[in-house]
């Protein structure tokens, strides 16, 4: 390896992903150096483990879950199996789809909301004189947005369900409300989605200059002009990714609506999770794994939206 | 002007008001409801917790589940990561794709996969030695089937920490420089980049950390018992206890990642007046 003849690479190509000062220290290293300090043949073995145990621990599953949709299972015999739609067709039929569609329904409306409030409270927090307050508000969405799930469920039947806390004392119940409804787990899944909105829009909000605001108001734009013509288009990629993240992470909750017992929403995590458990007739497991292809093709054409998004944001705001 | 900053002042606190209130009463709640008696306050619901059956057997395997998974998770990204930036960025995408392939399949559907494989190991390799190993991940006490799992779903949010982290470090200089200075390649590696990555390192296990802590999707319809599933089995009979748990949990990995957070910033602070 000492010996290997590696090309001087030019500066330019040097560093793309730099800070501010990286370029200057880029050029100013002398062009012809010695050629042994880089490991440039063998630096790829180091991701090797990386990529086996990801090829094994979600290239199996996912090729498992693609055949096991297309096939009906045979004898138990042979295991033989024959390629089919029919468990395809089956998952958007019926109790299925309509699953799918209120799954869809309660993440985008969640989504929307979480979105709107997130931006208005990450901005009021950033702004704040209050160091401590910044850094619980970031902390503590830290942890509502990741930990969440069960705890949540827990306390919010706690404080909103049929005998909860707030229910008894304002005597919701006799004004219709229920927590095990649409309206209540939308409310439910704000309680996680709105931290996840405040995490995800803290930076690109940061990054907005303060130049931009003053060079406005030397203008005599108000504050809603600013933000109307200025901000809110800087921040349209970010609010659409981070959109594009709340509807995921809404999208794939489980946790939070299976320990709410008696859900009456129909939601296409739990009927995966009652066809895995065999809590419906046996032999339905390719039918679950129909359903989870179903779920990854909402996913896919969803983050088809953000990553390309994502990227446009990066180049004004970094 | 002054009149804006009053203004500004008088929304912001608005704002701030009713958002605390909506995430500040649901939790005030559960802690009165985890109190509440019918002969009065009562905190049999906390002390109760430790003699309650299977706490601590739950809690212990979550525990050890979330430490084998943070090093798992590092000693598969961090090589991985800093390889890319010093000698093969042509596989930046590739990682890239890989780190972020695990948002789009749902917790459920991977655990479907995950089934699915499970039930079709046995079937075809009855007979090979690859049967011992789906024996192996799946037994009771440790189920390693789980470590993949969480791995898998923590991939993207140690990506990102990690990342960030690197950004702000210029990885190939110091690389050099320390190889200028005689350092072997791992020594280069361990005794000034590692260092440097502190805090993304500490960020990107806690971040894990707490993944695993409320994990309940794969464990429970995997058949374990980690402590996310204890709660859930706890819920359906003493409801006070299980409202108790959760408080407790949330705010126990609240005041963990403040500290977290605190010293990150005391190293900030100490490598800016260096610097």
């Amino acid at each position: 390896m000492t010996t290997a003849p590696t090309p001087v690479p030019a500066p330019a190509a040097a560093d793309p992903s730099g800070g501010p000062g990286a370029p200057g220290a880029a050029t100013a290293s002398p062009a012809p150096r010695p050629a042994r300090r880089r490991p440039r043949g063998g630096a790829w073995l180091a991701t090797v483990p990386l990529l086996a145990f990801f090829l094994v621990g979600f290239g199996l599953p996912a090729v498992a879950i693609v055949t096991g949709a297309f096939t009906v299972s045979g004898d138990a015999e042979t295991g033989a199996g024959s390629f089919t739609t029919a468990n395809l067709t089956d998952s958007v039929q019926g109790a299925y789809w309509t699953a799918l569609l209120s799954s869809v329904k309660l993440s985008a409306l969640t989504a929307l909301i979480g979105t709107v409030l997130g931006v208005p409270i990450a901005q009021a927090v950033l702004t704040s004189r209050f160091r401590l307050l910044r850094e619980a508000v970031l902390t503590a969405s830290g942890v509502l947005a990741n930990f969440g799930g069960l705890p949540l469920a827990f306390a919010f039947v706690a404080t909103l369900g049929n005998a909860g806390e707030v229910t008894r004392m304002f005597h919701l119940t006799d004004h219709g409300w229920s927590l095990y409804s649409f309206s209540g787990l939308t409310v439910t899944y704000l309680y996680f989605l709105v931290p996840l909105m405040v995490l995800t829009i803290t930076p690109a909000l940061e990054g907005l200059r303060v130049q931009w605001r003053e060079a406005a108001q030397n203008n005599r734009a108000t504050a809603l002009q600013y933000w109307r013509h200025v901000a809110l288009p800087i921040l349209f990629p970010s609010l659409l990714g981070g959109f594009v993240l709340l509807f995921g992470s809404a999208f794939a909750a489980y946790a939070t609506a299976a320990a709410m017992v008696g859900a009456t929403v129909p939601l296409i995590s739990r009927q995966i999770a009652d066809a895995l458990s065999g809590n419906v007739l046996v032999g339905q497991g390719n039918l679950a794994l129909a359903l989870s292809l179903d779920m990854i093709i909402v996913a896919v054409l969803v983050m088809a939206v953000y990553l390309p998004l994502q990227r446009r944001s990066a180049r004004w705001l970094s | 002007m002054a009149q804006l900053i009053s203004r500004l002042r008088v929304w912001r606190g608005a704002v701030l008001l009713l958002a605390g209130l909506y995430f500040l009463v649901p939790l005030a709640a559960s802690v009165w409801f985890s109190i509440d008696d019918p002969s009065g306050i009562s905190f049999d619901a906390y002390t109760g917790l430790l003699s309650a059956p299977g706490f601590t057997d739950s809690l212990v395997l979550t525990l050890e589940l979330a430490a084998v998974t943070v090093v798992v998770l590092l000693l598969l990204l961090v090589p991985a990561m800093i390889a890319v930036r010093l000698g093969a960025p042509k596989l930046r995408p590739v990682l890239e794709v890989v780190c972020t392939l695990p948002l789009v399949v749902p917790p459920v559907a991977l655990t479907a996969g995950l089934i699915g494989v499970l039930r079709w190991g046995p079937d075809y390799l009855m007979d090979t030695p690859f049967f011992q190993t789906f024996v192996f991940v799946q037994q009771p006490e440790f189920p390693l089937v789980l470590v993949v799992a969480y791995v898998l779903m923590a991939l993207p949010l140690a990506y990102r920490a990690l990342d960030s982290g690197l950004r702000a470090v210029d990885v190939r200089t110091l690389v050099e420089a320390a190889r200028n200075c005689g350092a072997s390649w791992p020594r280069a590696v361990l005794s000034v980049i590692v260092p440097n990555l502190r805090g993304a390192l500490l960020n990107a296990a806690f971040l894990t950390l707490a993944l695993v802590l409320g994990e309940f999707t794969t464990a429970s319809i995997l058949g374990y018992q980690p402590f996310a599933v204890w709660i859930y089995s706890v819920g359906n009979s003493q409801g006070q206890m299980s409202v108790a748990v959760s408080v407790l949990s949330l705010l126990i990995t609240w005041v963990l990642l403040l500290l977290l957070a605190a010293a990150g910033r005391e190293r900030r602070h100490k490598t800016a007046a260096t610097s």
